[in-house]
């Protein structure tokens, strides 16, 4: 029974995964056939100080949008969590960025961050008007920025949940022992939240390795201004399918799985995911 | 932006109140204490009423401008304040969009949203059965361990291999080439997200039919699948939403406009209208309406299955 599911996603993870680091030992232009390269390719990418300037805006980006949406997210979270009318409205217009595509937020922030006819165009919001995705230093905050737009309400949920499902008991406790809110907040709050921490810091370290689309879109399909948002994924296609180096962006791509391996490694060790026995018995 | 804000405002105040009613009736998350109403208390909540507030414009504002843009002809968006309200409120840039190929795109991402989503449950549906059933074995916490493995995969990682394989496999240019990849990708999800449900189902349901002879089959027709259908519904809706707005794979594995699917079409449609925003932004709107029915119909399974999912 567990045949069908393994068939298709050995075929089309698995196999392209081991298929990715075979490739980087291969010449090949995405449409003739497939040459030995061995290891020409990862010379040149690992000498290349383009690979190292995108994997540099890979992590950054990582880990700045990691800073920015965890606490907003927490923040949401804990203001979502007690019902109400009021809430639940707010939880729906948060749910919003989550119905669009990257494409369609990439298209609408590109429009409405036009320096002429965008939102800086509005009377007292002028200071908005310059060009946030054009210029070298600000564009990959600016993306930062967008990709918070999108993700956050996900995250918030996420913690709006693991909050309601901390036990009231632990609250009356502590109330009982005379803990003010903030150290409620410290000592139970966050405590209790560790693995919607770790669920939620995961798939957002994850995640930042696969902001493919939006920056796709964001800068024109460069990575542009110039190479200042260039992360790994972009690099890669760049290579690939406008270079027309496939070798060469295999190497790139095994460089994301790598990546993509660590964190995996790292959220099982700290997750309790594998775990196979039910986690509602016994409480 | 003004009213927006005020509205916002008003929502929050008046939640301010329905926080404190609701903590001392139902049971809460937060419970009420006799703390509760202290000034570290007081700026803690103002600080994450606050937070949220600014969050709610920031989130508001762009979707408020996308829809009034859309709304706009041409000549007004350049001479109309952003924010204000269109002043000559148009339906021509819709009537445009609709005019052309938009039909097509939405087939398709409709064909390939329907066929991936109900290749992914069905699979994964099976194959968490088999890890629940054969928890412990060794076959079982292995191919486990696989689909976790797979979280963390990148799609653009492999992409590379993807695309030689659809090339090997004849399916360039269909949109089959985007189903199977799309249904290998979501099911690591998928799989984690019913495993999570399944394992919760008591072993004594399973033993009861085992002992009334029941085979495998049977027990995930009669008993599996039904206990798991919010969660079913939960993953085909989280799975058609991630599928729906998928780029990579289109963009990667199909060539002719006959096959776009809509993300991929929004993008044609930012070269074919250029410099016309209004048009490009219905085409925006239009593109995400069926999302948002979508929302609207499935909203508290959608919310509460995927916060469940996620966040045991």
């Amino acid at each position: 029974m567990a045949a069908p599911a393994l068939l298709l996603f050995g075929l089309f993870g698995l196999v392209p995964l081991v298929g990715v680091v075979v490739l980087s030992l291969a010449d090949w232009d995405g449409l003739g056939s497939v040459g030995w390269a061995g290891l020409a390719n990862w010379s040149g990418v690992l000498t290349d100080g383009a690979t190292w300037q995108a994997l540099g805006l890979t992590v950054k980006v990582m880990l700045v949008s990691w800073l920015v949406q965890t606490p907003v997210a927490l923040a949401l979270g804990v203001f979502q969590a007690p019902r109400g009318r009021a809430r639940a409205l707010f939880s729906v217009l948060f749910f919003l960025p989550l119905l669009l595509s990257a494409v369609a937020i990439g298209l609408t922030w590109q429009a409405l961050l036009d320096p002429s006819f965008g939102i800086g165009a509005t009377p007292g919001l002028h200071w908005l008007a310059q060009p946030l995705l054009g210029s070298p230093d600000l564009a990959l905050y600016t993306v930062i920025f967008v990709i918070a737009w999108q993700f956050v309400p996900f995250h918030a949920l996420l913690y709006q949940a693991g909050i309601r499902q901390i036990p009231t008991s632990l609250y009356e406790a502590a109330a009982l022992d005379g803990a003010g809110p903030v150290t409620r907040f410290l000592h139970i709050t966050l405590p209790q939240l560790k693995y919607t921490m770790v669920t939620s810091s995961t798939l957002m370290l994850v995640g930042s390795l696969t902001y493919f689309d939006l920056i796709f879109v964001l800068s024109g399909g460069t990575g542009g201004p110039g190479t200042a948002t260039r992360v790994l994924p972009l690099a890669m296609y760049i290579t690939g399918f406008q270079a027309h180096d496939m070798g060469r962006a295999s190497a790139v791509a095994t460089l994301l799985v790598v990546l993509g391996l660590a964190l995996s490694l790292l959220m099982t060790r700290l997750s309790g995911f594998t775990r196979m026995d039910s986690q509602q018995e016994g409480m | 932006m003004s009213t927006t804000v005020t509205k916002a405002r008003h929502a929050a105040r008046t939640g301010a109140g329905h926080d404190r009613g609701a903590d001392r009736s139902a049971p809460p998350a937060r419970p009420g204490s006799p703390r509760r109403r202290t000034v570290v208390g007081t700026v803690r909540r103002a600080l994450s009423g606050g937070v949220t507030l600014l969050w709610a414009a920031i989130v508001v504002v762009p979707v408020y401008w996308l829809v009034v843009t859309s709304l706009r002809t041409r000549a007004d968006f350049t001479a109309d304040s952003p924010l204000a309200l269109p002043g000559h409120p148009t339906l021509d840039n819709y009537r445009t969009v609709l005019a052309g190929d938009f039909t097509t795109y939405l087939f398709n991402s409709v064909i390939v949203t329907v066929a991936t989503v109900v290749l992914t449950v069905a699979v994964a549906l099976m194959a968490a059965f088999a890890i629940v059933r054969g928890a412990g074995g060794r076959l079982s916490r292995v191919s486990f361990r696989l689909y976790l493995l797979g979280l963390a995969i990148p799609l653009q990682a492999v992409i590379i291999p993807v695309y030689l394989l659809i090339i090997k496999m004849r399916l360039y240019d269909s949109l089959l080439a985007i189903v199977l990849p799309s249904a290998a990708f979501a099911l690591p999800i998928t799989v984690m997200i019913l495993v999570s449900f399944l394992r919760d189902v008591p072993r004594s349901l399973f033993e009861a039919m085992i002992v009334d002879g029941a085979g495998d089959w049977r027990m995930l027709f009669s008993l599996a699948a039904p206990l798991a259908r919010p969660a079913l519904m939960t993953v085909a809706v989280y799975d058609g939403l991630q599928v729906w707005n998928g780029f990579l794979f289109p963009l990667i594995l199909t060539q002719s406009g006959d096959k776009a699917v809509l993300p991929l079409a929004l993008t044609l449609y930012k070269g074919q209208f250029g410099i016309d925003v209004p048009a490009t932004m219905a085409a925006v709107v239009l593109s995400t309406l069926p999302m948002l029915a979508l929302f609207i119909l499935a909203r508290r399974q959608l919310v509460a299955g995927l916060t469940a999912g996620f966040s045991k």
